[in-house]
């Protein structure tokens, strides 16, 4: 059997799928269910400072390869979300932390709290493609991305990761700018904005307007972007948008990413998720002859 | 002609609105999906919300029952027949109905997802007995359409100004006395639902309970409506009562829009 263990930036895991940051992650029960149902270690929701209801439902909608959904980060605050943290480090695996806010010192301060819940790693949310002043607004930006980056690391000591949009010019120069800050690891990449129309109603669908979309249909722009960080940065990354199938995560791997993060796929297969894409990947690489997941990584850019 | 994506809102016409009580009015539209006793729809009011709505009519014509409470149940009472309005679903888990004699105990607007059980389940031989429960007589929902099916209906009022005065549970209690029940089905308030449990335990018919709480998705992904790791829109709305009892949300919290715990 093919050997799927990974290390992120010191974080060892058994395979190289995480739950992926705003599905499942409201409550530390859900998380703690999805570490049980096989996730190697998982991303919760992303925390503020202060609670926040999110914006006005439909918060979802379906689109031919995918969803859009427009939650605009809803969210107990960090203060309340700590009874959450208790629950989902119940499994004993590693629970990613990921944090939202508007200025360094709200990311610092966030990253210290979720530092003292118990988190192997924090990810910062600067990707989030709906929220005014928050997310994307602020990782579009190199400059801003490394000052909140070079903020969280010198507020903790556990590893750093930063998640990326896809909207932008060059993910590689945001990518680089992350890394200048002290990244331990990108993720990439988030929701890309999106929005669906109704066509009896002729207005959108979701109550914000726009969304960010996910799922298959995404996949090969998280590929090339990937594939373009891995050129850039030297700090390992992980790969998110549309893994739904072994073979998606291989060519994941192959464009340069270390681990997967997994989540619309969790609406289709549930508790199945999990150990059906480790199954599916471990299949591949012994249909291949490789001897593991690691060294998959990277393996498209070996003709450069 | 695109395939037809199943969490898309579709656009219907209201095709009749009815009020019931003075707090409670139905809305219904013509929908041919399938749909099982205790499951729920997605209702979009357009501009304003969408909600969890439990269904009370599950034929070729469906509707809801609607009890202005919040922002989304009363833009959806103001609405009129020709209004339009999206629905996505039926989404979850409805009754499982099994043979033998069934016990329904409904309070307040509960007896809205139970309805179209009893109508399918007073079909067939031994008929079940249905305990309507609300706070006063002109909250009382569905009474006469209960009493049409031919079930044995017991009203209880917490105020006796219809029916025997107090609780659905004491009915309940009286009728797992006097029959032996194959399975008991529950909608309403937490603190009834909990006591309906476990006086069934005595005759150790299973229970099924149909919970509510706060929706955002609707298909078991933002995790708004998560209770104790399981998400009452898809493993729900209809549970068990062995999986729900040991819940230590279950009677007690809810949850708000950011995912707060709020006491019920």
């Amino acid at each position: 059997m093919a050997d799927l263990t990974v290390d992120v930036a010191g974080l060892r895991l058994e395979n190289p799928f995480i739950l992926a940051s705003g599905v499942w992650g409201e409550t530390g029960a859900t998380l703690a269910r999805a570490l049980r149902a096989g996730a190697a270690a998982v991303v919760t929701k992303s925390v503020g400072l202060r609670p926040r209801p999110g914006y006005p439902n439909p918060t979802i909608v379906e689109v031919p390869s995918g969803l859009i959904n427009s939650m605009g980060l809803p969210n107990p605050g960090i203060e309340e979300y700590g009874a959450e943290m208790e629950e989902a480090l119940r499994p004993g695996r590693p629970v990613i932390g990921s944090i939202f806010g508007a200025t360094a010192g709200e990311f610092a301060a966030l990253a210290r709290r979720m530092e003292r819940w118990g988190v192997s790693a924090l990810e910062l949310n600067l990707s989030c493609p709906h929220a005014k002043g928050l997310g994307a607004q602020l990782g579009q930006d190199p400059g801003t991305t490394k000052r909140i980056t070079a903020a969280v690391k010198a507020a903790v000591d556990i590893p750093v990761f930063v998640k990326l949009t896809p909207t932008v010019a060059s993910i590689a120069a945001i990518g680089r700018a992350a890394a200048a800050g002290g990244a331990d690891a990108l993720v990439a990449i988030n929701t890309l904005k999106a929005m669906a129309i109704d066509l009896d109603l002729c207005i959108p669908v979701l109550g914000h307007g726009t969304g960010g979309y996910s799922g298959p249909g995404i996949k090969p722009v998280g590929v090339a972007c990937v594939y373009e960080l891995f050129k850039a940065v030297r700090v390992p990354l992980i790969g998110a948008g549309g893994v739904s199938t072994g073979e998606d995560a291989a060519e994941y791997l192959m464009a340069g990413a270390t681990a997967l993060e997994v989540g619309t796929l969790v609406l289709r297969k549930r508790d199945r998720t999990f150990r059906q894409l480790s199954r599916e990947l471990a299949r591949f690489l012994a249909s291949r002859g490789h001897r593991s997941a690691r060294s998959l990584t990277g393996r498209a850019h070996r003709g450069d | 002609m695109a395939r037809r994506l199943t969490h898309r809102p579709r656009i219907v016409t209201i095709t009749g609105k009815r009020a019931e009580t003075p707090l409670v009015s139905t809305l219904r539209w013509r929908d041919a999906t399938k749909a099982r006793p205790g499951q729920y729809v997605m209702v979009w009011v357009p501009g304003v919300d969408e909600v969890p709505m439990s269904l009370c009519d599950i034929g070729g014509v469906k509707g809801i029952a609607v009890h202005a409470k919040g922002e989304a149940t009363s833009a959806l009472a103001r609405l009129r027949a020709g209004d339009r309005i999206g629905i996505r679903g039926p989404y979850g888990h409805g009754f499982r109905h099994k043979p033998g004699k069934c016990l329904v105990v409904a309070g307040g607007t509960g007896i809205a997802c139970l309805a179209p059980l009893v109508e399918k389940l007073a079909r067939r031989w031994p008929r079940p007995s249905v305990v309507v429960g609300a706070r006063t007589r002109s909250e009382l929902l569905f009474v006469e359409r209960m009493r049409r099916t031919g079930a044995e209906v017991v009203v209880t009022t917490d105020d006796g100004t219809a029916g025997r005065k107090g609780l659905a549970t004491d009915a309940a209690y009286e009728l797992l006395n006097r029959n032996r029940y194959s399975q008991v089905c529950s909608c309403g308030p937490e603190a009834m639902m909990r006591v309906v449990a476990s006086l069934a335990q005595c005759q150790s018919a299973p229970v099924q309970l149909s919970l509510e709480r706060y929706m955002k998705c609707g298909i078991g992904i933002c995790d708004s409506c998560a209770m104790g790791g399981l998400h009452i829109c898809v493993e729900g709305p209809v549970m068990d009562s062995r999986r729900v009892a040991g819940l230590p949300d279950f009677g007690a919290f809810r949850r708000d829009a950011c995912g707060r715990k709020e006491r019920m």
